[in-house]
């Protein structure tokens, strides 16, 4: 696996630590975890204590300092050497959960929410999409009504990832008018009487990680728990969108990567009218045409990411990253199953799952279809 | 206190197929190879990092230098010992894969004598050459007592009288010693209670995980700018000659990858007599 352009000594020294994690705590555990459609609670403390949960935050609030590009590589030690899609997304949905609250809440909200988050000690989880509304976030319906030194909440959320789970939920609310100018951030916390988990969803893929439809009724939440000023919240959702495709890539890169890695050893292993699978040409050129894939999605992913960190986040080209990198997953993964024949449609089969997986991308954290207005809209 | 702890790199055994012999049969090639530090070593660095600080308040109280003899680009598993918490690092110029174990315990020395720890903690062995007498040449050359196989750890706050158990086949043996001294550990110094310094809470549970802590990125950050001590044997005023010749390295042989499943103990003993000849 080769490092990205923008990495240096320290993040080769961080994968390694947090490949170590991942070998240890994930890997051993990843298919029966799927399985289940749970990992344990305590893996959050386990991980926050070995510090992999607080790379990329400010040592301030809890974190361990670092930027996003570190961030970007630990989920990527998690996927390639713990083999859970769904257990790395499960234990990086602080990830989306926490950076409005960083960046825009106050130093209370910060030490009550983000430094219990990174410890591995509560678990956060970002609430925008409603049954009605996915993309056109500036259409929800979850409505807050101030009354007195409280808002009091009806709506419900849905697909949240960590939903299930959550002690805090930084939830989209409607406290104003139709438009993105009426909506602001609540953290809403578990335990709030009207809160409640109205399910657990099923999915395709990410099997790991808990998913749930989240209702509100009547659900008073204190004043103090809102993230910046009231009509706020759409430029603060608008701001964790660049990282968060960022992100997403990241991870397909990672999936398509390990679904490469496992394809060659199945090849090398496998034989068929006397010969390895790697002795067809047939079999070499689909690998290779896969590294390529590979290669070419960690370039543009790359390029995001080194931009970002310069300053210069550019939401077209984390688009663009994203959308290059979730279809390189997908096709990758295909050509994995296809490699591996029978064994690759078995449940047992690493690559069956990633390619369950990988059906995600296109949609999760804004659509390809969404991603190319972005792009449309760019030049 | 100060603690001094030796470290070595070791391929890595998850890459072990990378291990090659040069075509003459003269040494191991260590081209292509992923290195990672010696788990005894870790192990020890471990115990050495909990004797020399408070856990609980996570602050420093002591100091531990790790020191390691090899190449330019062993600075990379000194950084990892810095990164897990260790105060500053010396590297001695050499070819680590050249010197026996009479050297290698020569040049120890030489850094103790400089460095005048209060402690030596070391792993019992590497798992490379797999030798297990440089800690106890060092001790010698010292002329400090040698504890090895430490299973526990007790120190007061100056740390001057280390008490320290040791598992034996007919029980545990508790023994007391006095510093400066070498002391080896074994895997069991890695529970979560095995190390009390009387600064750290006595109730203080460390994680239960396999191995030495994690290097935090604040760690590895702040190990980018600890000072390392770069010397050489010459330096050192160190004339050891090697005691031991190697004289030729072969792989073992290839497996069979044939497994024979048995019904009964019988039936392996007679084919571990007859077909593997290993009874």
């Amino acid at each position: 696996m080769q490092p990205y352009l923008f990495e240096g000594d320290e993040h080769a020294e961080l994968r390694r630590q947090a490949r170590r994690f991942a070998q240890e705590r994930i890997a051993p555990q990843a298919a029966a975890w799927e399985e289940a459609e749970e990992f344990p609670r305590a893996l959050y403390g386990e991980a926050g204590e070995a510090g992999l949960l607080g790379v990329g935050y400010p040592e301030e609030w809890g974190g361990s300092g670092g930027d996003f590009g570190h961030m970007l590589v630990v989920a990527e030690e998690f996927v390639v050497a713990g083999t859970s899609v769904g257990t790395t997304v499960g234990l990086g949905s602080h990830g989306i959960a926490l950076p409005p609250i960083v960046r825009f809440g106050d130093d209370a909200q910060r030490e009550r929410f983000v430094r219990p988050v990174l410890a591995g000690e509560k678990v956060s989880a970002l609430a925008i999409t409603e049954p009605g509304c996915g993309s056109d976030v500036a259409s929800l319906r979850t409505r807050a009504r101030r009354d007195g030194d409280h808002y009091v909440v009806d709506g419900v959320k849905t697909f949240i990832t960590s939903g299930r789970r959550a002690d805090l939920v930084t939830c989209a609310v409607r406290t104003g008018d139709a438009g993105h100018a009426g909506i602001s951030l609540l953290v809403i916390e578990r335990g709030t009487p009207g809160f409640r988990v109205s399910r657990k969803l099923k999915k395709t893929g990410w099997w790991a990680s808990d998913t749930a439809e989240l209702s509100f009724d009547e659900c008073r939440v204190p004043v103090k728990n809102r993230i910046g000023e009231e009509g706020a919240g759409f430029a603060a959702i608008m701001a964790n969108f660049v990282t968060e495709r960022l992100a997403l890539a990241g991870q397909c890169v990672a999936i398509a990567s390990l679904a490469h890695a496992e394809s060659i050893r199945f090849a090398q292993a496998r034989e068929a009218f006397g010969r390895p699978l790697v002795g067809f040409q047939v079999t070499r050129h689909r690998l290779a045409d896969m590294a390529t894939r590979v290669a070419a999605a960690r370039a543009l992913v790359g390029e995001g990411v080194t931009r970002y960190l310069a300053g210069d986040a550019r939401p077209s080209l984390a688009a663009m990253a994203k959308n290059a990198a979730s279809d390189a997953c997908s096709e990758v993964c295909d050509h994995a199953v296809q490699i591996h024949g029978g064994m690759g449609y078995m449940r047992e089969t690493l690559v069956e799952r990633l390619n369950r997986d990988a059906r995600l991308y296109p949609i999760g954290g804004g659509t390809r279809e969404i991603m190319n207005e972005l792009i449309a809209k760019s030049y | 206190m100060k603690i001094l702890v030796p470290i070595k790199r070791v391929a890595d055994p998850d890459n072990a197929n990378k291990v090659k012999v040069a075509p003459d049969g003269s040494s191991v090639t260590s081209e292509g190879l992923e290195w990672k530090l010696n788990p005894f070593d870790e192990w020890s660095l471990e115990a050495a990092l909990r004797l020399t600080e408070n856990a609980a308040e996570k602050s420093r109280v002591g100091e531990v230098v790790v020191v390691t003899i090899g190449p330019k680009d062993a600075t990379q598993t000194i950084r990892q010992g810095l990164a897990m918490g260790a105060e500053r690092a010396i590297r001695v110029e050499g070819d680590d894969a050249q010197l026996d174990a009479w050297q290698v315990a020569s040049v120890l020395a030489a850094v103790a004598k400089k460095e005048q720890p209060d402690l030596i903690i070391m792993g019992k062995q590497v798992v490379d050459g797999d030798s297990n007498v440089v800690p106890q040449y060092l001790a010698e050359l010292l002329g400090w007592p040698a504890l090895n196989y430490a299973q526990s750890l007790t120190t007061d706050a100056e740390g001057k009288t280390v008490k320290a158990q040791r598992e034996l086949d007919t029980g545990v043996e508790t023994l007391e010693v006095d510093g400066p001294a070498v002391i080896t550990c074994a895997d069991r110094i890695l529970h979560p209670q095995a190390v009390k310094n009387g600064v750290t809470p006595d109730d203080f549970t460390y994680p239960a995980i396999e191995g030495g802590r994690y290097a935090t990125l604040k760690g590895i950050m702040k190990a980018k700018r600890k000072p390392i001590d770069e010397t050489t044997v010459g330096d050192l005023g160190v004339e050891a000659a090697a005691t031991v010749q190697y004289t030729a390295f072969e792989l073992p042989p290839a497996r069979s990858g044939n497994t024979t499943f048995v019904e009964s103990v019988e039936e392996l003993v007679e084919k571990l007599h007859a077909d593997a000849k290993v009874l």
